[in-house]
């Protein structure tokens, strides 16, 4: 076979068979990815999806420092029991500001797509202080030191910056007052004053003490306020709309 | 026929240092995955904050991956591209940087994760700093191996070396594709990954699946093809099979990614290739596993009488058995079910522990004997205790997870007769409960078994040979053969 004979080049020239290798394996990753750049094909536009706050950023890398992807996904199939489950089928606009993506592959506890409101504040600070107290079959780690241990909140306009360049739209007045914007949404209206945070980040921000502790902005209250956000931004008459309406 | 290479002084110092740190690796990594699969029996395990599943989970996965597999591959790459080359590595000094520097790597990114450092995406989670040390200790090891490769003097290169070749730059490639990421401050851990969303997840399954493609298939394909006929003692079974499937593996697993988001945002085009390639890539999968099994015809007797053969062959039936499985799961309807369940993870260690862990138990023990200029192991009866353990766990493990994945599956699309979901989700917690506990069995089988190779390394190395051997032996002496060149092992079927 004459290909065969050809072959005895590259067994000979090891840095042609290199070149040949890369070659070989660069194609398939130039297909699938190189398309899905130009953005207005993958991404639909739909209302209403926002930049996290601050806030809910500190908890989106809290949510990741533990690993949370590690048993809950974020990715609601198009599958009839997942819609009811979880609700409408997860779309590629309310991920698109996940560095990285949060979608996971393994659901040892449920999806958390749509976990946003489903349940109050209360419930998730019991449930993440000792999951076993409101679900006694979980088999979820516990994670009570959130309570005591300070939000990191400081440097919170770095975070936004750096994000800013990867594709984030963060305005120059969101990066200027990412810190207090936080400390304001963990803080509440009743305490504090949320018009600026409201003007930035919409009126639907939620802006409340989530752990219950006054003194203290804890990891609690970013991990809740993030947990709370999720799933809630896309208005889904919108969406509805732009998908012709099919369910 | 070589001239040289039996005056050759090869370097076997670094191979013994990557050999140990594999057995190392091996113990930490079987140990950590029992740990965690405890958790999910017994969940007050969870030791918060640092000894949670959640940041012990990529321990386990990373110690066995890249600290014991790729310790592995180091190991016997180095040995290899000596061997088949017939000359010394290239450069001591850049070969034992890098086994230092890859052992630092291995220690920074585990600490990282209990310490909650991660970048958060599965089997690339360390942070900046770490991924941009591994690319210096990988282009180090990529110099050494392709200078090893240029000086050689044998004409050919041997098909092995092909497969290592390819491993080590396509990983280059997905590290460095998959790792882009913005540090928030130079002084700081954490970093923003380059992709968001949709782009994130299809970079990050393109790595993901060809870590599994390029790291845990051709890396071991490349031990698979010096060791085998090594064991046999018979040349590589067809050398035109071996070009065929190994340009068709590595061009086709590269689109496989998608297969892992099916159902997704991703576009609906890209799931489609992913599948489609997922089942083309049976066919050269299996052109790998019949070229090592057959290199056995004309010597089956030895399978009867060698347990580190048997661990070989089983090892390829392992290795087949997954990667039938794998294109069966990345058809959508199949993946509807499979996704997101312990199908997946049972799936996984069909091929982790079978195919990445045997084929490296079976080159391990032909290494050490060679590499310390023993007569042969301690024990060839121990290798067949190993063989038997080790065996029986992974049929606990995988056999649990493939009942509490499918029937997960089906209870979470379950209806009632009124047309409501059947279970709440933590029903299927609960009925998970007795896998979980088989699937520790399981695990400590396997582990048993290692601890027994353990033991009969220790005793081998020490210079130990076990007397009153009941089982036939195939000697293994250490100067009995000189290697069997590339021309003579493809020279027989040529």
């Amino acid at each position: 076979m004459s290909l065969m004979n050809k072959h005895e080049k590259l067994e000979r020239n090891s840095l042609l068979l290199l070149v040949c290798v890369i070659v070989t394996v660069l194609v398939g990753g130039i297909v699938e990815i190189i398309p899905l750049f130009r953005m207005e094909t993958v991404i639909e536009p739909v209302d209403g999806v926002r930049p996290y706050t601050p806030l809910e950023l500190a908890g989106q890398n809290i949510y990741v420092r533990e690993g949370c992807y590690n048993c809950h996904s974020q990715q609601i199939r198009p599958l009839r029991d997942e819609v009811v489950r979880y609700g409408h089928y997860s779309l590629a606009a309310e991920s698109m500001y996940d560095h990285p993506f949060q979608w996971g592959s393994k659901r040892t506890g449920p999806d958390l797509a749509r976990v946003g409101g489903k349940y109050s504040d209360e419930w998730h600070i019991a449930h993440l202080v000792e999951p076993r107290d409101l679900v006694p079959e979980s088999i979820m780690p516990s994670y009570s030191f959130l309570l005591e241990r300070g939000a990191k909140l400081h440097d919170l306009k770095s975070h936004l910056k750096a994000l800013r360049t990867v594709g984030v739209p963060y305005t120059d007045e969101m990066i200027e007052f990412a810190e207090k914007d936080a400390i304001v949404q963990a803080t509440g209206e009743a305490r504090a004053d949320t018009a600026g945070l409201e003007e930035r980040y919409g009126e639907a921000v939620n802006a409340r003490d989530f752990d219950g502790n006054p003194d203290l902005i804890s990891e609690m209250d970013a991990l809740i306020a993030y947990l709370q956000v999720l799933g809630t931004m896309v208005d889904f008459e919108a969406a509805k709309a732009v998908e012709g309406g099919e369910e | 026929m070589t001239t040289a290479s039996s005056k050759v002084e090869y370097n076997y110092d670094v191979v013994k240092l990557f050999t140990l740190a594999t057995i190392f690796w091996g113990i930490v990594g079987f140990s950590a995955g029992i740990f965690i699969a405890l958790q999910m029996v017994f969940p007050d395990l969870n030791i918060e904050p640092y000894l949670s599943f959640g940041r012990l989970r990529p321990v386990h996965t990373s110690a066995v991956i890249f600290a014991f597999g790729g310790n592995a591959l180091f190991a016997t790459s180095y040995f290899v591209v000596q061997r088949t080359c017939g000359v010394r590595l290239w450069s001591d000094g850049l070969a034992k940087f890098t086994f230092w520097g890859y052992q630092i790597f291995i220690v920074m990114a585990a600490l990282g994760y209990v310490l909650g450092v991660t970048q958060g995406k599965e089997y690339a989670e360390p942070e900046w700093y770490a991924d941009i040390w591994l690319t210096i200790v990988w282009v180090a090891y990529l110099l050494v191996f392709l200078m090893t490769v240029i000086k050689r003097k044998e004409p050919h290169l041997y098909v092995a070396n092909w497969f290592y070749l390819a491993f080590i730059i396509t990983v280059a490639v997905l590290h460095l594709g998959n790792g882009l990421a913005l540090p928030v401050d130079a002084v700081g851990a954490k970093s923003y990954s380059a992709f968001a969303g949709v782009q994130s997840a299809m970079i990050q399954w393109w790595y993901g699946h060809n870590a599994v493609g390029f790291f845990l298939t051709a890396g071991f394909l490349g031990m698979m093809y010096y060791f085998v006929p090594k064991q046999a003692g018979r040349p590589v079974y067809s050398y035109r099979l071996s070009i065929v499937h190994f340009w068709s593996l590595i061009f086709i697993y590269i689109w496989a990614g998608p297969h892992h988001l099916h159902y997704t945002a991703l576009p609906d085009w890209a799931q489609t290739l992913g599948m489609t390639f997922s089942i083309m890539l049976w066919m050269p999968s299996w052109g790998g596993m019949i070229n090592g099994v057959m290199t056995l015809s004309g010597a089956w007797n030895k399978l009867r009488e060698d347990p580190v053969l048997q661990f070989m062959i089983v090892s390829l039936a392992f290795y087949g058995m997954s990667t039938f499985e794998g294109p069966l799961m990345s058809i959508r309807y199949v993946n509807a079910l499979s996704h997101y369940t312990d199908w997946t993870i049972g799936h996984v260690h069909s091929g982790a522990l079978g195919w990445v862990g045997f084929i490296s138990f079976g080159a391990l023990y032909y290494l050490v004997p060679h590499l310390w200029g023993r007569d042969r192991l301690y024990s060839i009866r121990l290798v067949s205790v190993h063989l038997w353990i080790a065996t029986l766990g992974i049929v606990c493990y995988i056999a649990a997870m493939w009942v509490s994945g499918i029937m997960q599956g089906m209870m979470w699309r379950d209806y009632n007769e009124m047309g409501f979901l059947k279970y709440s989700f933590v029903e299927s917690v609960m009925a998970m409960k007795p896998f979980y506990a088989i699937r520790v069995l399981g695990g400590l089988l396997y582990l048993a078994g290692a601890l027994v190779m353990v033991y009969n390394f220790y005793r081998t190395i020490k210079g130990d040979i076990r007397e009153s051997e009941p089982l036939e032996v195939q000697k293994q002496s250490k100067n009995a053969s000189s290697d069997v060149n590339n021309n003579d092992m493809q020279g027989a079927v040529a």
